[in-house]
């Protein structure tokens, strides 16, 4: 078990550190194919009437006149040991891990990336509970009063939930339930300001039900069709044979069995939402890192991008670690090999 | 399967009833959550356009202004956003100022930290100014002029500070290459440029004459910035303020917050117009841009400062509903969207066959792919009308014939040798789905005398500096039209017309905002209007200038830009400034 462990882990690390590399050679390489020269990189970062000479000094101070791989090795470097940093007057120092300087604000991305964390964490933690609770819930419910209206009806909210997209149910929500009805925090409220934990869940409602609304569907759907398939197996029918408590024959029997796949489902997508909800920080203006993503993107802005796309591949490495660690616990057979 | 039916059906009606809720225009126009009382004015639309709307003179409360994204940089020494130069005069005073007033008081430069405008010497090539006594910075220590010298002087360092513009740069004396006051902490490097004989006063040595200069002096690089508390980079964390207002908490890319600046001496500032109605101001950044119109629209949010008008659902959704068409105003830029004939490509190096262009084109075509006349003015000439001094004609008579005049175009392309029309390319940039619509439109219209064009979208990010804006990739692809804008960077000539027609701005590297006008006799009117001192002389210089690009059908204009604003209920003491063609951002309050 351990050695599986450690195995993971330096197995994760060396993608983290393809990932970074992937994305140098498509900020750097890509550009060049079409001809661009470092000169021609660095015209992005600075005003509109800027003249070959200033744009010739923003390409040295960035860094972009020198070959990719030290570029990449000062990145590195940065990680581990940090970096000095020229503001002009004087010299800071970045500790490690610096991910370098945003190349349009000048600012330190770590600090950036470890104040936006907590957002997303927060949004995406929240989400998941109300979205496996309601959603397996609802699929379980669904597959015992299969046919029924309950069920019927259920099914297809589920299939609204999947369908709308997220930009069109955010905005709505905001403008229903924020600006008409005054129920719920305004788009772009911060909940890490909240001074206590009522007030933060407040501000997190309604993103929160608007993710969970997307994402349940999916988990009810699925739970549905694994219930299904295993309230049929005869191990179910002994167990009800047995005697056992109804809800005793659910959960124990049939809802454990049907988990596997939902499990894997979970720790996906809960590892993609970490690594920022992109359209939902976006509709609700959620300072995360999924709005900083677009915000880094938008601009070109290399070590924004690189931060924000170490955080993603990060969570998701973790979150399939977990889940698989989970499997052993929930499948016994797993534990056995 | 027939239940399945009916519920996904109840189900889908449910949320397009919801829809239809809450997408149902407000019946209700007066602001619900900030509580305020009715406003004594009468909502109608443009009532801010060229005057003031609710006027007041009430302090309190707080301005909560945000925006979809974020603006280059709050250091005034660093910023090139129109709406920046707005926003800054609140926390920065530079030597002179564009006047807070409405329409074409907006225009005016007046003093602001100087005494007076400029005083000109030695055929423009020298510029002196003398402060006023008794500005402090919001610490309380007071400004002198060798702080205004350190504020230009560290603007030119482009590599700590690469956004704002290179104006100093290009017509200061002398100043070596690659200048940095980080470099040279005794700015012995600008000690020819810039003089500092006392306390109160400055002095600006340029390398040619120029006449505008005070225009160089609103910019908000001369606010002035004490060197032993400048930290480049990071500076604009917290720039001392001189102005009403100072930074009371920034997060960058988050929030900035804006309180008084007690140390701000109204006294000191007469002329500018500044009110400081609001105690507080508050700007939230990178907030998606539906939610902003629909707080706008809800009360919960004064102003978006970008200033550039509503999203576009937005828009149609104002002017199909008269409760909201009374919020609105129909704000004119200094902008002017157009087409440039590149004369390097063939065959629209013979003046007859772009002619052909201009009398071919369909100009309510053009002016559709911008939202018809909501988007702006059809245009018949460069300058857009209220750029100072401009005159507005019409030599090919776009207004009288406004779909094009299909005889004049014919005749002249037998003129240039190409009686059946010709073919080449249309570029635009890739993600302006209205210069798409543009390129598209002028495709449909040139080819009803045979001029086929064939569309080629090119990135934004690089338009200017890889592609059109570079001469030989644009020759080489065969781009005859390239579709663009234009914004002034204040509303004179100079200002908005000489990085556009000026062929000696051209560089064969790219990067050029000059798609391809190359006239000789524009590049020697230019430098004569750059010495001529007297306003109305050289205002006439700038016209001739429009007159001669227009002459040679070097471009074909298209329309003269507007925003759709927004103006809700719980604004006071709100107009258009001309200068900056939105809100003016130091002259309007709240309702409490």
């Amino acid at each position: 078990m351990f050695a599986y462990l450690v195995r993971r882990v330096i197995g994760a690390v060396v993608l983290l550190f393809i990932v970074t590399a992937v994305v140098f050679s498509i900020f750097f390489l890509v550009p060049r194919i079409g001809g661009a020269s470092a000169d021609d990189l660095a015209s992005r970062y600075v005003g509109k009437s800027a003249g070959a000479e200033q744009i010739h000094e923003v390409a040295v101070k960035l860094g972009f006149t020198d070959p990719i791989y030290v570029q990449y090795g000062r990145f590195v470097k940065g990680l581990f040991v940090g970096q000095d940093y020229n503001y002009g007057p004087a010299t800071e120092k970045c500790p490690a891990p610096c991910f370098g300087y945003s190349f349009v604000t000048q600012q330190p991305v770590w600090p950036d990336l470890v104040d936006r964390i907590p957002v997303t964490l927060s949004l995406a933690l929240g989400a998941a509970v109300i979205w496996l609770v309601a959603g397996v819930g609802t699929g379980v419910i669904s597959a015992l009063k299969r046919g029924s209206v309950v069920d019927r009806s259920f099914m297809s909210v589920a299939l609204a939930g999947v369908s709308l997209p997220i930009f069109f149910t955010g905005l709505l929500s905001l403008s229903i339930f924020s600006y008409k009805l005054g129920w719920t925090a305004q788009g772009g409220t911060n909940p890490m300001d909240a001074s206590n934990p009522l007030e933060w869940a407040y501000d997190l409602i309604l993103p929160w039900t608007t993710l969970a609304f997307l994402y349940a569907a999916a988990y009810a759907r699925l739970t549905r069709a694994g219930m299904l398939e295993t309230m049929n197996e005869d191990y179910v029918r002994t167990a009800r044979a047995k005697g056992l408590p109804e809800r005793n024959v659910v959960v124990q029997h049939g809802l454990r069995s049907a988990l596997t796949p939902i499990l894997t489902i979970f720790g996906l997508d809960l590892g993609l939402l970490l690594g920022g909800a992109i359209l939902t920080e976006t509709t609700f203006s959620l300072p995360g890192i999924g709005q900083y993503a677009v915000i880094s993107l938008r601009a070109n802005d290399l070590p924004k991008v690189l931060g924000v796309t170490l955080v993603a591949a990060f969570f998701i490495v973790m979150a399939n670690l977990v889940v698989d660690l989970l499997y052993a616990v929930v499948d016994p057979r797993v534990r056995i090999q | 399967m027939r239940r399945n039916r009916i519920t996904t059906a109840i189900a889908v009606s449910a949320v397009a009833a919801l829809s239809l809720a809450a997408c149902g225009g407000n019946n209700d126009n007066s602001s619900g959550n900030s509580g305020g009382g009715a406003s004594t004015a009468k909502a109608e639309f443009n009532a801010a356009v060229g005057k003031v709307y609710n006027p007041s003179d009430k302090k309190g409360g707080t301005l909560r202004m945000a925006i979809t994204e974020d603006w280059d940089s709050t250091d005034p020494g660093d910023t090139y956003y129109g709406l920046s130069w707005n926003f800054v005069r609140n926390y920065a005073r530079s030597l002179v100022v564009f006047k807070s007033g409405p329409g074409a008081e907006g225009t005016k430069v007046v003093p602001d930290l100087a005494e007076t405008l400029g005083v000109p010497s030695d055929n423009a090539k020298t510029w002196t100014y003398k402060l006023r006594k008794g500005i402090k910075y919001e610490d309380g220590t007071p400004v002198t002029s060798k702080d205004v010298k350190y504020a230009v002087a560290r603007s030119l360092d482009k590599a700590t500070l690469p956004n704002g513009p290179t104006y100093f740069n290009d017509f200061l004396l002398d100043v070596p290459k690659g200048y940095s006051v980080y470099k040279d902490k005794s700015l012995s490097g600008v000690a020819k440029a810039i003089e500092t004989p006392d306390d109160q006063t400055i002095v600006f040595h340029l390398n040619k004459p120029f006449a505008g200069f005070d225009y160089f002096a609103q910019l908000p690089a001369t606010a002035p910035v004490p060197q032993a508390k400048d930290t480049g980079s990071k500076y604009r964390e917290h720039p001392l303020s001189t102005g009403p207002y100072k930074f009371d908490s920034y997060t960058i890319g988050k929030q900035l917050t804006l309180g008084r600046n007690t140390n701000y001496d109204p006294a000191t500032d007469p002329d500018s117009g500044r009110k400081a109605l609001p105690d507080k101001i508050t700007v939230q950044y990178n907030v998606n841009g539906s939610d902003i119109d629909n707080r706008l629209q809800a009360g919960d949010l004064d102003i978006d400062i970008a200033g550039t008008g509503v999203q576009p659902e937005t828009q149609a959704k104002i002017l199909a509903n008269p409760q909201l068409k009374a919020h609105a105003d129909s704000a004119a830029a200094a902008r002017l969207w157009f087409t440039v004939l590149n004369s390097d490509v063939k065959p629209l190096d013979n003046i007859h066959c772009r002619k052909a262009v201009l009398y071919a084109a369909d100009h309510e075509g053009y002016q559709r792919a911008y939202g018809g006349s909501v988007g702006g003015d059809i245009a018949t000439n460069l300058m857009p009308p209220l750029v100072a001094g401009a005159q507005k004609f019409d030599d090919y008579g776009f207004e009288t014939a406004k779909t094009g005049d299909l005889d004049k175009a014919k005749s002249e392309l037998q003129q240039c040798g190409m009686p059946n029309g010709f073919s080449t390319n249309i570029s635009y940039r890739a993600d302006r789905s209205k210069e798409k619509a543009t390129a598209e439109s002028l495709q449909q219209s040139l080819k009803r005398v045979g001029i086929n064009l064939t569309t080629k979208p090119y990135p934004t990010g690089d338009y200017t500096k890889l592609y059109a804006g570079k001469p030989d990739f644009a020759k080489a692809n065969n781009l005859g039209l390239i579709v663009y804008g234009w914004g002034a960077d204040w509303p004179d000539g100079f200002g908005f017309l000489s990085q556009i027609v000026d062929s000696r701005t051209i560089r064969a590297t790219g990067g050029n905002t000059n798609l391809g006008i190359k006239i000789p006799a524009v590049d020697q009117m230019i430098d004569q209007a750059l010495q001529t001192t007297d306003q109305a002389a050289r205002e006439k210089i700038w016209v001739d200038i429009d007159k001669k690009v227009m002459s040679e059908a070097a471009v074909l204009p298209g329309i003269w830009a507007k925003g759709l604003l927004y103006r809700p209920d719980t604004l006071t003491n709100v107009f258009v400034n001309d200068g900056f063609n939105m809100y003016d951002y130091t002259a309007v309050g709240v309702q409490k």
